[in-house]
């Protein structure tokens, strides 16, 4: 009880704060690459962190991983455009119709409890086994949450600015442009960062549960079933970091449309 | 500016008669408004206090136009009021700026119902945030500016449309002391540089004394209103120069120490009288 303290502090006080984070990342990068190297763990199964480098150079050079990565990052695109515009239409059709709201609220909220990946086997019943398939999948997982979000949001137009609203005669459309929508969209915001993420974690899904294609849940899939864990590894990196920078350019973009609430 | 300045046909009589308004609260019925009945001139400045729950709120709520269902007549220059319409503004206590605006669009909004060209809209808005002192912050958001800015944003966005009356709804009771006297004197120099006919409502007697020409008190339950006392012949604040607009009624005169303690009187008569106990 009376040391524990000393033995952490001197190395997180010495890095910027805002590169903490980092920290974990490169103790299991530096953990692998040592277990790997060693022959703690069988090289095999987890290749080194420069075999799997020198892959992902051998594919970008044999033009595969290009082709993959923009294969996988169209159909997230696609799915989450369809998705997210089809959530917040629903959204605020229910979030501003009283009616919309007592019929179909209680049915979405029940359906909206269905696992995503409980919908694979209808989707490929409905849409094919195609590209088709694998858009509506995506187009479904980023729909939920920016659905659920803007109904919030719609609903919770401030009775004070909807009053303001009324004595200079704005009317419904000018009510909706200037004061429900523009209140509802940090929600908005929210749902569509949360449906960014989920369109990605559905395009993996999509490739890797539905039928093979280009992409990087193919890659992956050609890696696991020739043994080439190093091509496993790279799909999983890949994903990490486009998961991470789509996050990143999602944040950038709420700050800026939200700037009012944080000047 | 001359232009927003000057009416010179300014009207703005109010004309309310017999007056009176039933809500149901939970099934039963209530009274909040019972045979109202008040004349005030174009360009009068009439104050209205009384206790919390007199329905002082609610007549402006009815003169605006938010409440709808009443029996009896409200005319503004003879024609009946029946929806919320931009001869009529109204200031709350809360500011109620859009927080996704700058002050100057804010302030557009009052005209966007206007008939105006753009260009005149543009004019109009720099002209009224400058009336109110707050040229230099037309690109502020809301939460850049502080509760007596905002209220003064408030105040522009209101009278942007040039409306033929403006309603105050206790428009300083947020605001500090300091803050709240100076922007009595701005309100008092705005309304009548404007010519404007304006109703306060307020609980602050002081206040009501200060701006108004008459003080009408209410008293509760149902709200009716229980005397009106004119205030007009109070001298004004002297404040260095000759009494000119913008300058309110001086406090520290004795009159008006004599007449806020007639108000005051009138106020707590609305009340049942503890029953006094005197010790043996």
């Amino acid at each position: 009880m009376s040391t524990p303290d000393l033995a952490i502090a001197p190395s997180s006080r010495r890095l910027p704060a805002h590169l903490n984070g980092l920290v974990p990342v490169l103790v299991l990068l530096a953990g692998w690459e040592i277990a790997s190297r060693s022959g703690l763990v069988d090289p095999k199964l987890l290749p080194s962190l420069l075999a799997v480098a020198g892959r992902a150079g051998r594919e970008l050079v044999e033009g595969r991983l290009a082709v993959d990565v923009a294969a996988s990052l169209a159909r997230d695109i696609a799915g989450f455009a369809i998705g997210s515009l089809a959530g917040i239409v629903a959204g605020l059709a229910l979030g501003l119709s009283r009616p919309a709201d007592r019929l179909i609220g209680p049915s979405f909220n029940a359906v909206k409890q269905i696992a995503i990946f409980a919908w694979i086997p209808l989707i490929s019943v409905w849409f094919g086994v195609g590209e088709a398939a694998k858009v509506a999948f995506i187009a479904l997982a980023a729909f939920t949450p920016v659905a659920v979000n803007t109904w919030e949001g719609a609903r919770a137009a401030p009775p004070k600015l909807m009053e303001v609203a009324r004595v200079l005669e704005f009317g419904r459309w000018r009510s909706l442009r200037l004061v429900i929508l523009p209140a509802a969209l940090p929600a908005i915001f929210a749902g569509l960062h949360l449906g960014l993420i989920n369109a990605w974690l559905a395009t993996v899904g999509a490739e890797y549960f539905m039928t093979v294609g280009p992409g990087i849940g193919g890659l992956m899939t050609e890696g696991r079933e020739h043994f080439h864990m190093d091509l496993v590894l790279l799909g999983v990196l890949l994903l990490g970091l486009i998961g991470l920078a789509l996050n990143t350019l999602a944040t950038r973009l709420e700050a800026r449309a939200l700037r009012w609430r944080h000047r | 500016m001359a232009d927003i300045i000057h009416h010179a046909a300014a009207r703005g009589a109010l004309e309310i008669r017999g007056l009176t308004k039933r809500y149901r609260v939970s099934g039963t019925p209530f009274t909040a408004l019972q045979d109202i009945g008040l004349s005030v001139a174009p360009g009068e400045f009439v104050s209205i206090v009384g206790a919390s729950g007199c329905g002082k709120s609610t007549l402006l709520r009815l003169i605006v136009g938010l409440e709808r269902q009443f029996d009896g007549e409200i005319l503004l220059d003879g024609r009946p009021v029946a929806r919320p319409g931009l001869d009529r503004a109204i200031v709350f206590q809360e500011h109620r700026l859009f927080p996704w605006l700058t002050a100057e669009e804010n302030v557009a909004l009052g005209l966007l119902k206007s008939a105006h060209p753009t260009a005149d809209k543009r004019r109009l808005v720099r002209e009224h945030l400058e009336l109110v002192g707050l040229g230099a912050f037309a690109k502020a958001y809301p939460s850049q500016l502080s509760g007596g800015m905002s209220q003064r944003v408030a105040i522009a966005r209101a009278l942007v449309a040039r409306p033929r009356i403006l309603l105050l709804d206790e428009p300083f009771g947020a605001l500090d002391a300091l803050t709240r006297s100076h922007l009595q004197a701005e309100l008092l120099r705005i309304v009548r540089a404007e010519g404007i006919t304006a109703i306060l409502v307020t609980h602050d007697v002081e206040e009501a004394l200060y701006l108004g020409d008459r003080v009408v008190v209410m008293h509760p339950r149902p709200g009716r209103i229980a005397s009106v006392i004119p205030a007009g012949r109070l001298p004004l604040t002297e404040d260095g120069g000759p009494p000119g607009p913008g300058l309110g009624h001086d406090r520290a005169d004795p009159a008006f120490v004599r007449l806020r303690e007639a108000v005051l009187a009138e106020l707590g008569a609305g009340h049942a009288p503890p029953p006094v106990r005197h010790a043996a």
